[in-house]
């Protein structure tokens, strides 16, 4: 062997054969119409436009767009199913529709799977194992509240509050489509739903499934479009709310939209989460936890672990293991099993990611990457990190929706305290340290809604997620989940 | 034999703790009930305003993490002081055009509310945490913290009543507060924070304005370091500026169009959860 062995080198010493998961059992619907009234229709205008797969830019189909006459349409269809069906409805009866639903989204779930995975760009792995389980769980737990209502609002009674305007992203399509459906039909609610316009697909697979599972018509709307799609629907006059997940920017025009209407609101909007490392943690998890927190699903993750706080004393050690990590890290097609990070979902997005990483440099920042070759076709960013930041370096503050980590050390634990709560943020946060005490005082002090301590990115459809400050406002998950969606009495 | 003359009291402000007037120097001269008498009340100015709320944010942490048990004697303590101060009240609430029944009803229901959100102050946390079973490894569970610092406009049409029912669901929750006064009836409210003074209740946890709605409503809620804002009232336009300005940082919008503040049908738990936030901790389960 002429071959030199480099440690660090995994590409070499450690190359997995492809091992794709394959398309044939999937049907992709080539012509998508708008779901309305329990029917495909198509849209008053006639417009469709085109959605694609990131990882090679092939077109997969066309999408109805819906303007304000379908979004008035949808929701005209939501208020009679609202009044006449839904909200009458026996609860314990409306709650065997959501278990229908969870069902056949598991029965289907491969489908699913690899749509999502083609629509989006994220790696198979992840939509597997993670996202759909997860679709369906959270079906599965709401299904069993519709009856339950009495029991989690002591002293009050639980209404339903009427049509729902659901607008979510594109980083978990149809997770979030479950997070916004299932407590808003679990508590009597019917929705007009809308998805990101560049992961319109599964959104539009769990329309047949909603079909199939006999929801009476109208309870459930599916529209596609863009932001004036969503615009429409924020300001219809008939909707009584909204709930949305996506930029504070948005949140803000929301709210902003909403001021005066008596129209209730959850937003679930950006984060910038500090993650920290203590010298007591156990370095080689935490060095897991930080590669999980900041390039699962690309860093297309509200909640990513985007800012990095080591403590000094290990801050060598860990940065030194987490480059040698990063090297490992398998980028690539996202319908190979063995793919870590797939596909930046849109060449927008990978311009405002590479944007950040040019402004990071140019701010004094330093950047490493890993060494992986990337796809030609498609749209890919190799898993970045900076050191040399500090507070106010935009790549610090700002947040940026990919692969990439801000580094800073500390030395106290009110340092790194201050600094974690110095954002306008305050979703998530994660704090590594084998003391007990440590991890209760940490977690107490850093504002923000969801704490991971000794892990990251965990999701439960039991476990309520939301941000403190500009993060948002509400939560979904758990019973806390069902309180946006109820007028207590 | 010359009369004795009265020694008339100066309104004030309420700020971190002491009592200072207006910075602006401005005052709106208020007159009682029956024409009989005129006071001074301090015109509160925007910068008051921010001076208050940099004592309010300044006191958050020590008083969010006030033990409960501790934050619920202070609360039982401030019944008790307003109860010991009943004659005071009364003599304001008459000034301000209560009979004297009217007066001694406000004054004890005033004094319940606050015994009764005492009482919560250690007990809506286990209302409001779960332990969620999670289908994995971890042990996952919720509780409610403070939003963090709340500016608030008690009811105009209200005077003791309605500042007790603001401010005592706000601090039970380890929230603090900078609170205007009602504008017809502001008497109250500056020897309500009297009573605080006396109560153990740390300075700038409860801070208390006078001054015009329409002057600084616009600065409760588009200030930048408010986390949640509390109107009271029922006018459309005021509670839309409240509702647009509160977009600029998302800060929590909470509107209470109460009428009748002497009602037990204003209180309970879920107004204590309206500032508060939740937050869920994971830790995994292994060796």
């Amino acid at each position: 062997m002429n071959k030199k062995i480099n440690k660090s080198d995994f590409k070499t010493d450690w190359s997995y054969s492809p091992a794709p998961e394959s398309t044939d059992h999937i049907k992709i619907v080539k012509k998508n119409d708008l779901f309305i009234n329990g029917k495909f229709m198509p849209p008053e205008k006639g417009k469709y436009f085109k959605t694609i797969n990131p990882a090679n830019e092939q077109k997969l189909a066309d999408v109805a767009e819906a303007d304000k006459s379908d979004v008035d349409k949808a929701v005209k269809a939501a208020r009679k199913a609202y009044d006449k069906v839904w909200s009458k409805m026996d609860p314990s009866e409306r709650g065997k529709y959501i278990y229908r639903i969870a069902r056949l989204i598991q029965e289907r779930a491969r489908e699913f799977s690899v749509i999502e995975t083609m629509d989006g760009g994220k790696p198979i792995r992840e939509s597997r194992d993670i996202d759909i389980p997860l679709v369906s769980a959270h079906f599965f737990y709401y299904a069993g509240w519709a009856d339950k209502l009495s029991y989690a609002f002591p002293g009050k009674q639980a209404k339903p509050i009427g049509v729902a305007g659901q607008i979510i992203p594109w980083n978990f399509p149809l997770l979030m489509a479950a997070w916004k459906l299932a407590p808003a039909l679990a508590t009597g609610n019917t929705v007009v739903l809308k998805p990101a316009e560049t992961t319109p697909l599964t959104a539009m697979k769990l329309a047949e499934i909603i079909q199939e599972a006999d929801l009476p018509p109208g309870v459930v709307n599916i529209i596609n479009g863009d932001g004036k799609t969503g615009r429409a629907i924020v300001e219809h006059e008939d909707i009584n709310k909204i709930a949305f997940t996506g930029s504070t920017d948005v949140g803000k025009m929301i709210m902003k939209s909403v001021a005066g209407t008596g129209k209730k609101y959850t937003l679930e909007l950006g984060g910038k989460a500090a993650n920290i490392i203590f010298e007591d943690a156990a370095i080689d998890q935490a060095v897991e936890g930080i590669i999980d927190g900041i390039f699962f699903n690309q860093g297309h993750v509200c909640c990513a672990g985007s800012r990095l706080f080591v403590q000094e004393s290990v801050a060598d050690t860990v940065i030194s293991k987490l480059k040698d990590r990063m090297e490992s890290l398998i980028v690539g097609d996202p319908l190979d099993k063995n793919t870590d990070i797939g596909a930046i979902n849109s060449k927008m997005q990978l311009e405002k990611i590479k944007m950040y990483v040019d402004i990071g440099q140019k701010e004094g920042g330093s950047v490493h990457q890993s060494s992986c070759g990337l796809p030609e076709k498609g749209y890919w960013h190799a898993p970045t990190l900076f050191t040399d930041v500090s507070q106010s370096h935009r790549i610090v503050q700002e947040e940026i929706f990919g692969p990439v980590l801000a580094i800073q050390t500390f030395r106290t634990v009110d340092e790194v305290i201050a600094k974690a709560n110095n954002t306008p943020f305050g979703l998530s946060g994660g704090v590594w340290t084998d003391k007990g005490s440590k991890i209760f005082q940490v977690s107490k002090s850093i504002r923000a809604g969801v704490l991971w301590a000794n892990t990251f990115n965990k999701f439960d459809p039991t476990s309520p997620f939301g941000g403190y400050k500009e993060s948002g406002m509400g939560r979904e998950g758990g019973l806390e989940g069902l309180m946006p969606y109820v007028n207590l009495v | 034999m010359s009369q004795r003359e009265d020694i008339k009291k100066t309104y004030k402000l309420y700020i971190g703790g002491k009592f200072p007037r207006t910075e602006s120097g401005r005052y709106i001269k208020w007159v009682d009930a029956n024409n009989k008498g005129a006071v001074n009340i301090c015109r509160g100015s925007r910068k008051d305003f921010r001076n208050a709320m940099v004592t309010a944010r300044d006191a958050f942490s020590g008083w969010c993490s006030r033990t409960a048990y501790n934050r619920s004697q202070i609360l039982y303590r401030i019944g008790e002081i307003l109860e010991g101060r009943r004659s005071q009240f009364a003599n304001e609430l008459i000034l301000q055009g209560s009979s004297k029944k009217e007066a001694g009803n406000e004054i004890n229901q005033s004094i319940d509310r606050l015994i009764y959100y005492a009482g919560w102050a250690d007990k809506y946390q286990q209302i409001f945490s779960r332990v969620n079973p999670v289908a994995s490894s971890y042990f996952n569970f919720s509780y409610p913290e403070p939003t963090g610092v709340v500016s608030a406009l008690a009811p105009n049409n209200s005077s003791l009543i309605g500042l007790v029912s603001i401010v005592a669901p706000i601090i039970a929750g380890g929230n603090t507060v900078v609170v205007l006064a009602s504008e017809e009836k502001p008497l109250c409210s500056i020897t309500f924070a009297e009573v605080l003074h006396t109560s153990d209740v740390p300075g700038g946890v409860v801070n208390i304005l006078t001054g015009y709605r329409s002057e600084l409503l616009d600065h409760f809620s588009s200030h930048m370091d408010v986390n949640a804002i509390v109107y009271c009232g029922n006018e459309s336009e005021e509670i839309k500026l409240v509702q647009e300005n509160a977009a600029l940082n998302v800060k929590r919008p909470i509107v209470y169009t109460d009428e009748n503040w002497l009602s037990k049908n204003v209180q309970d738990p879920y107004r204590i959860l309206n500032t508060l936030e939740t937050k869920t901790t994971w830790h995994p389960v292994g060796i």
